[in-house]
C-alpha cells in the first residue's frame, strides 16, 4: 500500500475541508482498502467519516430514512426496517459476508456505484432520494455509469431517503466465488412497478421497462415468461455470458415478485 | 505517523506506526501476536478475523490507527484463565481442523456467530461461514464443532 495520512472529520464540513483533491472519503473501508492494498487508489490522505453523526434509521412516515454511515448489519438487523421496508434487510443480509456486513456502510455502497453491488438496485427501484452535504439527488440522475455517479468531488452522502413501497422484494443470483450479485433485481410496487437490475448492465443498474410494463399489467411471476430480455449492452464475461445474466434476470424478476406479499 | 492506543486481549496498548499500517500487521509484527493469520489480498479469506467491541472484522481490511479507543480480541485472547475457550475445545475434539491455519479466524467468526445466536441451526452456521475460507476440511467437521460448542456456551 502507498503511503497515506489518516485523519478524522467531526463533521462534513470539517471533511470537506480536509478534502483536498488528491484526499478520498473513508467509510467501512471495504471497498477502498482492498483497492488500496491492490494500489489501484493512491489517496494521499483519508478523512474518516466515522465521527460525523451519519448513522441511523429513522422513520418518518411514508419514508425510511438511513444515515451514510449506518453499516449493512444495522440494516440487516433493524426492526423499524424488518417491520417498514423487510426487502432492504433481507438485501443487507445477503452483501458479502458477516465481517463486510460488520464494516461496510450503505454511503460507501453507494458512492462506489459497483455494477455488482446490492444497494443500487434498491435505490432506483424504491426511487430514493440520496441527500448530500449541499443537495438532494433523485436516484434516477445519481446512478451515472460503471462505479460513476452524479457525485461531485468534495461532495459527501449523508443520507438516503427511501419511500416505502406496499411491497417489495430482492432476489438474488450470488456469483459463486465473489458473492457480489451476478444478478440481482429489486421489484418494488407502490403507485406503480419499478424492477431494477444490478450485476448485469454494462452501464451498472438500470430499470428494466419491458419487465415494468408487464407487471403493471399482471403483477404475477408468470407475467414474467412472455417478456424478452435482450442480452444487448449485459455484462459478458468469464463468469457468465450475457445470454446467460439475461435469462438470469427474468429468473430473479419472478423469484422476486413470487417473494412480495 | 500514526499513534495507534487501543485495549488489545484486555491490556492497554500504545505505539506509533506508519498511517497506512494494517490492523493485522500491527498485531502480527508490533504486538508480536502471530496468531492473527493472512491468507490472501482481497478480503476473502477470513483467516485474517479479530474482534472489535465483540464484532467478528477483518483486520486485513482496517488500518491499525482506525481501531483507536477500540477493545480488540484476537485468537490469544480467547482463552479464560489458561483453558481454551469452548470453542477452540470443540474443534479440537471434533477434528475442526487439519492444517489450521484458517481456525484462528473460524473460530473468532464462530463465537460471535453462537453468542448472537445460541440456538444456531446447521444452515444458519454454513451462510454464517461465508466469510471465512478453509482448504483442508471441507468445512464438515468445522460445523460439527460449532455446534458441539454451542451447547457447551449454552450451559455456561
Ligand atoms: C469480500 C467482500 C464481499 C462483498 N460483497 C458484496 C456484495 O455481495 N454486495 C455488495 O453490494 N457489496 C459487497 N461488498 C462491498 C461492500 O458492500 C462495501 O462495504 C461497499 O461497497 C463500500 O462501502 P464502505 O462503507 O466499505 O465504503 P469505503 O470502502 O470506505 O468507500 C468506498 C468509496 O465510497 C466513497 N464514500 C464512502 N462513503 C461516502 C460518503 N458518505 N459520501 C461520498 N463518498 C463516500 C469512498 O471515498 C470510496 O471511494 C463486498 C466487499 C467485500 C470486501
Ligand atoms: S487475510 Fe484474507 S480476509 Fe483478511
Ligand atoms: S484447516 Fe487447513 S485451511 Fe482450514
Amino acid at each position: 500500500m502507498y503511503q497515506t495520512k489518516y485523519v478524522r472529520a467531526t463533521d462534513t464540513d470539517d471533511a470537506v475541508t480536509k478534502l483536498d483533491y488528491e484526499g478520498k472519503l473513508l467509510a467501512g473501508g471495504m471497498t477502498l482498502i482492498p483497492t488500496m492494498k491492490q494500489r489501484l487508489a493512491n489517496p494521499k490522505t483519508l478523512i474518516d467519516l466515522a465521527d460525523c453523526g451519519l448513522e441511523g434509521i429513522k422513520d418518518l412516515g411514508n419514508i425510511l430514512k438511513i444515515g451514510a454511515m449506518t453499516r449493512h448489519v444495522d440494516v440487516e438487523t433493524s426492526e423499524v426496517v424488518a417491520e417498514e421496508i423487510p426487502a432492504l434487510a433481507v438485501l443487507a443480509s445477503k452483501i458479502g459476508d458477516r465481517q463486510v456486513r460488520n464494516r461496510g456502510t450503505i454511503g460507501g455502497s453507494i458512492a462506489n456505484n459497483d455494477p455488482s453491488a446490492c444497494y443500487p438496485s434498491a435505490v432506483l427501484a424504491l426511487d430514493a432520494t440520496i441527500h448530500t452535504n449541499s443537495r438532494d439527488i433523485a436516484a434516477h440522475d445519481f446512478f451515472v455509469g460503471m462505479f460513476e455517479t452524479a457525485l461531485e468531488e468534495d461532495e459527501i452522502i449523508t443520507a438516503v431517503s427511501f419511500p416505502k413501497p406496499s411491497t417489495a422484494a430482492y432476489s438474488k443470483f450470488p456469483n459463486p466465488a465473489s458473492r457480489y450479485a451476478m444478478v440481482g433485481v429489486f421489484v418494488a410496487k407502490g403507485d406503480t412497478v419499478r424492477v431494477a437490475v444490478t450485476g448485469a448492465g454494462e452501464d451498472g443498474v438500470f430499470r428494466h421497462e419491458g419487465l415494468e410494463t408487464a407487471l403493471v399489467r399482471s403483477f404475477a411471476p408468470e407475467a414474467v415468461e412472455a417478456v424478452t430480455v435482450s442480452s444487448d449492452e449485459l455484462i459478458s464475461d468469464m463468469h457468465a455470458a450475457g445470454d446467460f445474466r439475461a435469462h438470469l434476470v427474468k429468473e430473479m424478476t419472478k423469484r422476486a415478485v413470487a417473494a412480495c406479499s | 505517523m500514526a499513534n495507534v492506543s487501543f485495549t488489545f486481549n484486555g491490556e492497554s496498548i500504545s505505539a506509533n506506526v506508519p498511517d497506512n499500517t494494517l490492523l493485522v500487521d500491527f498485531i502480527r509484527e508490533t504486538l508480536g501476536k502471530t496468531g492473527t493469520h493472512v491468507g490472501c489480498d482481497t478480503s476473502q479469506c477470513g483467516a485474517c478475523v479479530i474482534h472489535i467491541n465483540s464484532e467478528s472484522i477483518k483486520s486485513c481490511t482496517m488500518l491499525a490507527v482506525m481501531a483507536n479507543g477500540q477493545d480488540v480480541t484476537s485468537i490469544e485472547g480467547v482463552s479464560i484463565d489458561d483453558e481454551m475457550h469452548p470453542m477452540q475445545q470443540a474443534f479440537h475434539e471434533n477434528h475442526g481442523l487439519q492444517c489450521g491455519f484458517c481456525t484462528p479466524g473460524m473460530v473468532m467468526t464462530a463465537i460471535e456467530l453462537v453468542t448472537n445466536n445460541p440456538t444456531v441451526s446447521e444452515q444458519e452456521i454454513r451462510e454464517g461461514l461465508e466469510g471465512n475460507i478453509c482448504r483442508c476440511t471441507g468445512y464438515h467437521n468445522i460445523v460439527k464443532s460449532i455446534q458441539a460448542a454451542a451447547k457447551v456456551m449454552v450451559e455456561k
